[in-house]
């Protein structure tokens, strides 16, 4: 049996992804048509590549579909309950640094922090007879944060794209999203609250703790990676 | 994290029709002390429930959605529509009783239960509410004797009490009483107010800068003005903070004051002495200090041992609840992997919240029936 790896299948991400296993003796490459998934690995034995979407890359660690896969922290975190508990960071790749951020209008003088966030909330709150909404597609990362600092009188409101529009257009009043040089931020007059950094996020190598590691008459895909460990250098966790 | 009081390792769940049985049994005990019997739906409005606990309930409570009523909540608790149905007409004094499942989401590994049965008891009396808090408490009391478990009470009312009196602002007060059940945003408060943490930069050149400008022309600078929150409620919040660095530091007796009630646990009678010595220092607990020697002689009529009961001043904090005067507990010493077997209190202000311009005082609780036969049957 091989090792399975998933790999988001396209973009910088897919490139980016190439150029870092290329550089250790691994070669990647799309094989087909360009609209045809399909792929190829050469230099290293028993190795199966999967070309997925980087969305689904953490559900399917966690399902043990996949021994390997690169993907966003950001979205392992948010997709995975309990995250630490279905994948193992094997390495940080370097690239796809974003930062999940919350952001309010660079106009809100008065807030600089998130107990600046909490007060406005609770006055906003009164003043309008409903909690101060915070769009997001972060969930669980963003509400787990808020938690754990201590504060309230604030909704979620789901926002899948465009986040940084939805304060113009009255649908929320404060973002938590992904920026890597807040850029699309600062074009739409919002700024980030000075401890509002949530998760920095990159490209990581995640090993999945439900794959099947060992079928297979040659030592399993857990032979497969060990061969590996040396050129990648990977510190494999030990055998649970 | 809060401490997630309702929890409990879902292999100790023992069979669920002993836990059934168990529930109506409990159930039985709260009619035969006076209490009308009551049902509530399991699907609950969402509304109701995000407005009263915050986000925070959506990663504890099951949510689906109905396609006329909108966002609804699998019932993660009886108390809040009992208060419903008792505001919309009930009689009163009333006292109610129920059992039934509730359901709570789990994010976190470790098998804790998504469902289980609780039964329990409401109190709605305007007269004497330390009386109505040793008649919930007694009956807890009598209910779990037979299981040896340790209570501990706390009363959430001495803590309001100690911060309404410090000597500072009305804004100042308001903002730790509005965190009272979120501990580090209130010690995160009470280090800035009293000096002990400096504002940041940024905060500084605000200050600075309103010294030379108004407010909304440093708005006028800062962009565009966007958004629903107007330049007033801006312009607003920003005088006050300009107002709350002029006032002076909380002083360091008050803070220890405070940090002393925080931080209080002991036998009721000596904390009762201890916090009637702080009464001289700090004369605004003195009504709730009272209350709490009121309701220690309650008990003791109702033959508790008040002797050697516990009292913890932090008590009940850390929880979602909306407890705001007296709470309680009930644990199993020997098996601290358990979550508590019951837990209660007052909750005079949800009346008030859910009540739309009526209120009433408030006291309860609830018995998990599944750690009640889990106990037993370990005992036997």
């Amino acid at each position: 049996m091989s090792l399975k790896i998933g790999v988001p299948s396209k973009g910088r991400l897919m490139e980016k992804t190439f150029d870092w296993f290329g550089a250790r003796g691994v070669q990647m490459a799309r094989t087909g048509s360009d609209r045809e998934y399909a792929a190829r690995v050469e230099g290293a034995e028993g190795v199966e590549m999967v070309l997925l979407s980087a969305g689904e890359i953490p559900r399917e660690l966690a399902a043990g579909r996949i021994h390997l896969g690169v993907t966003g922290s950001d979205l392992v975190r948010e997709k995975l309950a309990d995250w630490d508990r279905e994948v193992v960071e094997l390495a940080r790749l370097g690239f796809g640094h974003a930062d999940l951020i919350l952001a309010v209008p660079a106009c809100w003088i008065d807030v600089d922090t998130l107990e600046d966030l909490d007060g406005a909330a609770s006055a906003f709150r009164a003043a309008h007879g409903h909690r101060l909404r915070i769009a997001t597609k972060y969930h669980r990362l963003v509400r787990e944060f808020l938690r754990d600092v201590g504060v309230a009188d604030y909704q979620l409101v789901d926002s899948q794209g465009a986040t940084e529009g939805t304060v113009k257009n009255l649908t929320a009043e404060a973002i938590a999203d992904i920026t890597s040089t807040g850029e699309t931020l600062r074009a739409n007059h919002l700024k980030i609250l000075s401890d509002g950094v949530i998760h920095r996020s990159q490209a990581t190598l995640y090993m999945s703790r439900r794959a099947d590691w060992d079928t297979g008459e040659t030592g399993g895909a857990r032979a497969v990676l060990a061969s590996l460990a040396d050129r990648l250098d990977l510190d494999l966790p030990g055998r649970e | 994290m809060p401490a997630r009081d309702m929890d409990i390792p879902a292999d100790t769940l023992p069979e669920r029709a002993a836990v059934r049985a168990e529930a109506a049994r409990l159930l039985e005990r709260f009619l035969a002390a006076g209490a009308q019997p009551v049902e509530t739906e399991i699907l609950q409005p969402a509304g109701t429930l995000l407005d009263l606990y915050g986000e925070d309930i959506r990663a504890r409570a099951y949510v689906t959605a109905d396609p006329l009523e909108g966002e609804m909540m699998l019932r993660p608790d009886f108390t809040v529509p009992v208060v419903q149905m008792h505001m919309a007409g009930g009689a009163e004094p009333a006292r109610y009783a129920y059992a039934g499942e509730v359901f709570r989401r789990q994010e976190h590994h470790g098998a804790r239960a998504r469902e289980y049965f609780q039964a329990g008891f409401e109190l709605f009396a305007r007269d004497d509410t330390e009386a109505a808090d040793a008649e919930v408490f007694a009956l807890f009391a009598e209910m779990l004797a037979p299981l040896g478990l340790r209570a501990a009470t706390g009363d959430i009312g001495i803590l309001r009490a100690a911060v309404e009196g410090l000597s500072t602002s009305p804004a100042r007060k308001a903002a730790l009483l509005r965190h009272i059940w979120r501990p580090r945003r209130f010690r995160a408060l009470l280090d800035r107010f009293g000096g002990r943490v400096p504002p940041n930069e940024t905060r500084k050149r605000l200050i600075a800068s309103l010294g030379h400008a108004t407010p909304e022309e440093l708005m006028a600078s800062a962009g565009p003005m966007i958004g629903l929150r107007e330049p007033g409620e801006i312009a607003a919040r920003a005088r006050a903070l300009a107002q709350d660095a002029a006032e002076p530091p909380l002083s360091g007796s008050e803070v220890e004051t405070l940090d002393d009630v925080l931080g209080l646990r002991g036998t009721a009678p000596v904390a009762l002495a201890h916090l009637r010595d702080v009464a001289v220092d700090l004369p605004a607990i003195g009504g709730a200090v009272e209350r709490l020697a009121r309701r220690l002689d309650a008990l003791a009529a109702r033959g508790i041992d008040v002797e050697t009961l516990e009292f913890e001043a932090s008590h009940g904090r850390s929880t979602l609840e909306y407890y705001d005067g007296f709470v309680f507990s009930f644990v199993a010493e020997a098996r601290p992997d358990l979550p508590p077997v019951a837990t209660g209190g007052r909750y005079d202000a949800l009346t008030r919240v859910l009540g739309q311009g009526r209120e009433i005082p408030a006291v309860g609780g609830v018995i998990r029936p599944g750690l009640v036969v889990a106990l037993r049957e370990g005992i036997a």
